[in-house]
């Protein structure tokens, strides 16, 4: 079984899909801190009715039905309480396809990012936890969005914007060569505590065995998601936080200046 | 005696016509905007370059690739980001990312204190810059949430024009924008032919197979599903006046990233195990509109 669907089975219980969706979204209506909360991830499907998204990649039915659950969410939340929407991102990549490209899968994926994103602006705490992988798209997509993002503190855990031997060959280096500028180049390593230094997560999550989780476990990190919806609530419904981090100050001082420096050329004009 | 030289009238329409594409992006930018009203914001000279590609023995470039302009647009209010497909494939790294997400938010600010400022982008890139890889990722992130932050306030219209393409990071950005302006030479698709080539072998896709590919993500095909609104010749002023011709029909009456339905119930309809033709899509999307 796939980290990702252990994990969502460990905090959310069942599973209820989407009417004639695809069996690699798996959603969740539960109960956290005394609330209601939505859970999404996405898992391999041997059978899925798309070839290249069998592996647990975001794929055009995963996108386009997972944007419609959260539009469903939102339009619920319209005149009450703004669930939380938590997702469990376990996710190779984004499906590479010729049918994929065919029908839009970059139109597909933006629903997702637009739902995601429309769902923190209306007010829904959006938190994603990492668990496994978050590559290219399937970071964007499923974590780029989101209020605040957490992740294992696990080698298995990667987030990046192309796996390794493809970067190598795509940018004519060995894997050896990448890895030494790595050590050097913070945001070109593989590992999840480089990444946390950029200022990208919220937190980063000593979990105990995490590919079997225990109950105490799943109560540590049930405790973590609820002290995250907490913090998400309180602060804007933006990415804000990602800039404002002691990461970004000291390895985003480039964006700074920029947003810095443009916002003064802008008001002068 | 004289010879007037007597020309047919296409060749002296092509010869009245000025090509975008051949365009850098700094002209590109000016000539999206109402002449005389572009002013470049953190231009060459403000020196704001990519701290991380030096440190891997590549140039960087005083614009980082991302030109972004203050001007009007019919006389509104507008700000032009065009990335330069010359410059590491248009890719999105930290400088050129962060001016085109500060850009959309400052229009946004703009729209939100009562000066609805209008923005075009311009789009080349081959996605992320992989030299910035994890840093990139975070800047397209941002890029995304202004975009969908920014579009309820106005139009957001998005150009492609070619050659590069518009691919990766910046494909999400085309699927959230208002509008889609393309060329026949242009592409936009999520992973690059070589990418897919790659990733899911040459009997998925022959990267080389150039008719192949514009059938899949060129501008007509794109034009022709309903993925761009509008198919421009290379032609400058036909480019500017697509634009101008969008913003001042509004805001879109549905939002393309808003289709889920109309998305689901097309892919219900197609048997993904069968081969699909650029043709069949053509022909079964025909008659819906996004």
């Amino acid at each position: 079984m796939s980290r990702g669907r252990t994990w969502f089975e460990a905090l959310a219980g069942g599973n209820s899909a989407q009417p004639n969706g695809p069996a690699s979204l798996l959603l969740a209506e539960a109960t956290l801190g005394g609330e209601k909360v939505s859970y999404l991830a996405l898992a391999p499907d041997p059978q899925a009715r798309f070839p290249r998204a069998r592996g647990g990649e975001v794929g055009v039915e995963e996108s386009w039905y997972g944007a419609r659950a959260i539009q469903q969410i939102i339009e619920a939340g319209r005149n009450g309480a703004k669930r939380p929407i938590l997702t469990i991102v376990d996710a190779t990549s984004q499906a590479y396809g010729l049918r994929e490209e065919l029908v839009g899968i970059h139109l597909a994926a933006a629903a997702l990012i637009a739902a995601y994103a429309e769902a923190r602006m209306a007010g829904h705490p959006v938190i994603a936890l990492i668990v496994g992988r978050a590559v290219s798209a399937s970071f964007l997509v499923l974590c780029g969005q989101a209020n605040r993002v957490l992740a294992f503190d696990d080698p298995q855990v990667l987030v990046h914007a192309m796996y390794k031997d493809a970067t190598a060959r795509i940018t004519r280096r060995t894997v050896e060569e990448l890895d030494a500028l790595g050590e050097s180049i913070v945001p070109m390593a593989y590992d999840i505590q480089s990444f946390n230094k950029l200022g990208g997560l919220h937190r980063l999550l000593h979990v105990a065995a995490p590919d079997a989780p225990n109950s105490e476990a799943v109560e540590q990190v049930k405790s973590a998601l609820i002290d995250a919806i907490a913090d998400a609530r309180r602060g804007p419904h933006d990415l804000s936080s990602r800039l404002a981090s002691q990461g970004a100050q000291q390895y985003r001082k480039a964006s700074l200046a920029v947003r810095a420096k443009m916002a003064e050329q802008w008001a002068a004009l | 005696m004289t010879t007037a030289a007597q020309l047919p009238e296409e060749v002296l329409a092509l010869s009245a016509r000025y090509s975008y594409i051949e365009m850098n992006a700094r002209t590109r930018a000016g000539q999206l905007l109402d002449p005389g009203t572009f002013c470049e914001l953190l231009g060459p000279f403000d020196r704001i370059e990519s701290p991380w590609l030096p440190m891997q023995d590549i140039v960087p470039q005083s614009d980082d690739g991302c030109i972004v302009a203050k001007g009007t647009i019919d006389g509104k209010p507008a700000v032009a980001i065009a990335l330069e497909g010359k410059f590491q494939g248009g890719s999105i790294g930290e400088v050129s990312g962060m001016k085109m997400a500060t850009a959309l938010a400052l229009a946004r600010q703009g729209c939100e204190r009562g000066i609805p400022t209008r923005a075009v982008l311009s789009l080349e890139s081959g996605g992320v810059r992989l030299q910035e890889a994890n840093i990139g990722e975070l800047v397209i992130a941002e890029i995304c949430a202004e975009l969908i932050a920014l579009r309820q306030h106005v139009p957001v219209v998005v150009v492609v024009a070619g050659m590069t393409g518009c691919f990766g990071g910046m494909s999400l950005a085309a699927g959230l924008a208002s509008y889609v302006v393309m060329t026949r030479q242009a592409r936009l698709s999520m992973n690059g032919p070589e990418v897919i080539e790659q990733e899911a072998g040459i009997e998925e896709l022959d990267a080389r197979d150039r008719p192949l590919i514009w059938s899949i993500c060129g501008g007509a095909q794109r034009h022709a599903t309903g993925i761009a609104d509008v198919l421009v010749e290379d032609d400058a002023a036909e480019i500017a006046q697509a634009v101008r011709a969008l913003f001042k029909r509004g805001e879109p009456t549905h939002l393309r990233s808003a289709a889920h339905e109309l998305y689901i119930e097309r892919l219900a309809q197609l048997d993904p195990v069968q081969p699909w033709s650029a043709e069949q899509i053509r022909e079964m999307w025909k008659d819906q509109t996004p």
